[in-house]
């Protein structure tokens, strides 16, 4: 069993609802990327996306388009990620990680190349925003590997396709909760509960929901019907900049820790 | 690769040419790509809708464009003759407007009221505002800062035309990136939005669209040639930015086995600089804009910086449909340099009384080298894409004049 299965089962199990932090790996300094992956899970993330840095992050707002000009502009690279990960295992190896990206840095690197190289360094899962379903055929070597493709559903997604990409879904499915760039503010907590009630009607597997959380208030919302949140820009937002390993910790520890308490609220 | 037959067969119905193409990108943009692609394929069929099509062609854009023999030029390089298909002679100065024409009439034909276009050079941004002035839609376009400093007249021709022209810091603040931007605001606004791509890159079915849209080109000059000179061209040549114009002549010629096909692409400062823009001689096969085709990128697979005298060049990917006649050996990719480039500029402009932009300039010079492979007999084929009016302070601050 995959680490990402076995987090949500026990999720399940618990009666909580995940909470997922993305992070751009390298960012804000890359002598910290394995520091902030610990802070992160300290704060209370079930799981961590890291973000590989791309030059042309289409589908992204400014906020993580920065963050990833930054670690760039640092030099991080694929080859980094997945030696920040192989670090982070030491201490943990329950945590699942799931790297978040665009397909060049993958395609460049090989992807038999890249399937073995990250399963060997801990990694659990892919999610590759500019390969939908139709795509995923060059993915054959990542799944073969190991690697569990995530795949996104979006407010737009047509019934018929929706009821596709359920059935392909595995790890969990990532509901993109509006129809917009990551880190826009708008969200109508209504329309995701009936979206993502449709969904589970259709998937076995569990439903993260996010695009526009930003706070305990948001993301309470969305933990009455949702198995997981994902959190990304409001919190790559909080740490730009931030240059000593301490101060890291305290600002993921302050940023995390009231929307942990508040999904814990139940 | 196995033989291909009929090079017209493509792209297949998920838009690939062989491995190249597809549709790379986010899943709130499949929604929208389907409905374009519906849409388009429906509208590509139908009488009333390429009636319509032909009457803007002729009476707006001044179709059918001459082919003519560029006597002196030929003269002076002693060689082969030299015919350029004058596209500089469309309304608005390019082959753009070809495409942007067909685009805004399946905007509206979708019910769509605001149009968003990116542009390198500013001949597409223009092309747009253009089409949305006369269609009365609204129109943003999305362009990188450091191609508003290098085209202000253009930038000032679409304000005129009541366009919004929005500057894009981020990255190389150049073509690529005026893309990401233009993509990003139609995911934001898919509902009212219409994204008129310029070039035959993109996710399907915008490779496949906007070569149909300027396949008129082809599609004339090989009816001319053959009127006028009985017979098809020895080689034709294009320059390849995203690769539109050049796609839109070759198109008609793919499956005349014997009329070669060259392509010439931005070499720069030289491709063994690293300071050029050249992504089929010199890149390699990656995923780039929604579409797998080669790219100039590094080892980690970031997209690098690329340079070219010529803004509408200066380019990271390229069109797919190019890509694939690349590996299938149908059409060969060459680098011409800037200086190549402004060589060619002034001796059109001398020997012809031409102005080229210095995109065709590429073209222009490597027809000129074509030329002189070819018996005085043969015939060189050169699309000469758009007029050099826009590029005039460009050219005099490179030469130290002050204009």
């Amino acid at each position: 069993m995959n680490r990402i299965d076995r987090r949500f089962a026990a999720l399940k199990s618990a009666g909580r609802t995940g909470l997922i932090p993305f992070v751009t790996a390298g960012d804000p300094a890359p002598e910290h990327a394995v520091a902030l992956m610990h802070a992160l899970v300290e704060s209370g993330a079930d799981l961590i996306e890291l973000g590989v840095p791309f030059s042309d992050p289409m589908a992204d707002g400014p906020v993580i388009q920065h963050a990833s000009e930054r670690a760039i502009a640092k030099g991080v690279g694929l080859a980094d990620v997945l030696g920040w990960v192989a670090e982070f295992r030491r201490r943990d190896v329950d945590t699942p990680v799931v790297l978040m990206g665009y397909l060049n840095p993958i395609e460049i690197h090989g992807y038999v190349r890249f399937g073995e190289e990250a399963v060997q360094a801990g990694v659990d899962g892919v999610l590759l925003v500019d390969c939908p379903l139709e795509e995923s055929a060059v993915l054959a070597p990542l799944r073969d590997a190991g690697l569990r493709q995530i795949l996104l559903a979006a407010p737009t997604t047509a019934p018929e396709r929706l009821a596709n990409l359920c059935k392909a879904a595995e790890g969990f499915l990532y509901y993109v909760s509006f129809a917009g760039i990551t880190g826009a503010a708008r969200l109508s907590t209504t329309d995701i509960a009936a979206r993502v009630a449709d969904i589970r009607s259709h998937a076995n597997a569990p439903v993260a929901v996010g695009f526009g959380v930003r706070d305990a208030g948001s993301a309470k919302a969305i933990a009455g019907f949702a198995d997981a949140v994902v959190i990304g820009s409001a919190l790559v937002e909080r740490l730009e900049g931030v240059a000593s390993a301490t101060e890291v910790a305290d600002r993921v520890l302050g940023f995390l820790a009231p929307i942990r308490s508040a999904l814990d609220a139940g | 690769m196995q033989e291909i037959r009929d090079f017209h067969a493509f792209p297949d119905a998920q838009g690939r040419f062989g491995q190249f193409g597809g549709s790379y990108v986010a899943e709130t943009l499949m929604a929208p790509l389907a409905e374009l692609t519906e849409a388009y394929l429906r509208l590509r069929d139908d009488p009333a809708f390429i009636a319509e099509l032909d009457r803007d062609l002729t009476n707006y854009v001044g179709r059918p464009s001459p082919v003519y023999f560029a006597e002196r030029l030929t003269r002076h390089v002693g060689g082969a003759r030299i015919l350029l298909k004058r596209e500089d002679l469309n309304h608005t100065g390019a082959h753009k407007i070809n495409n942007t024409v067909g685009q805004a009439l399946v905007a509206r034909h979708m019910g769509k009221t605001r149009i968003i276009a990116e542009t390198g050079a500013g001949q597409h941004g223009v092309a747009s505002a253009t089409v949305a002035a006369r269609l009365g839609l609204q129109c943003v376009v999305y362009m990188g800062a450091v191609d508003i400093e290098r085209q202000k007249i253009n930038v000032y021709r679409m304000k005129l035309l009541g366009a919004e022209v929005v500057p894009v810091t981020s990255g190389s603040k150049t073509l690529k990136d005026a893309l990401n931007e233009a993509m990003r605001d139609w995911v934001t606004n898919v509902a009212d939005t219409f994204y008129i791509i310029g070039t035959v890159a993109g996710p399907h079915p915008y490779p496949l669209m906007v070569r149909d849209f300027n396949a008129i080109v082809g599609r004339e000059a090989r009816a001319q040639l053959l009127d006028q000179y009985g017979r098809l061209p020895d080689v034709l040549t294009a320059c390849v930015g995203g690769g539109s114009n050049a796609m839109g002549l070759f198109h008609a010629f793919l499956n005349d086995r014997g009329v070669r096909i060259v392509g010439a692409e931005a070499a720069g400062e030289g491709i063994a600089t690293g300071h050029h823009a050249a992504s089929l001689a010199a890149g390699r096969p990656g995923v780039l804009h929604g579409n797998r085709t080669y790219v100039l990128c590094d080892d980690d697979g970031q997209i690098t910086e690329t340079h070219s005298i010529s803004a509408g060049l200066d380019y990271p990917g390229v069109g797919p449909e190019h890509a694939f006649l690349k590996d299938a050996g149908r059409a060969e990719y060459v680098g011409v340099t800037d200086d190549e480039a402004l060589a060619a500029f002034h001796l059109l402009c001398r020997t012809e009384g031409i102005l080229p932009a210095l995109e065709s300039s590429h073209a222009v010079a490597q027809a000129i080298k074509l030329a002189r492979e070819y018996p005085k007999d043969g015939i060189v084929l050169c699309n000469l894409s758009g007029r050099g009016d826009k590029d005039v302070h460009t050219i005099a601050a490179r030469e130290g004049v002050t204009v």
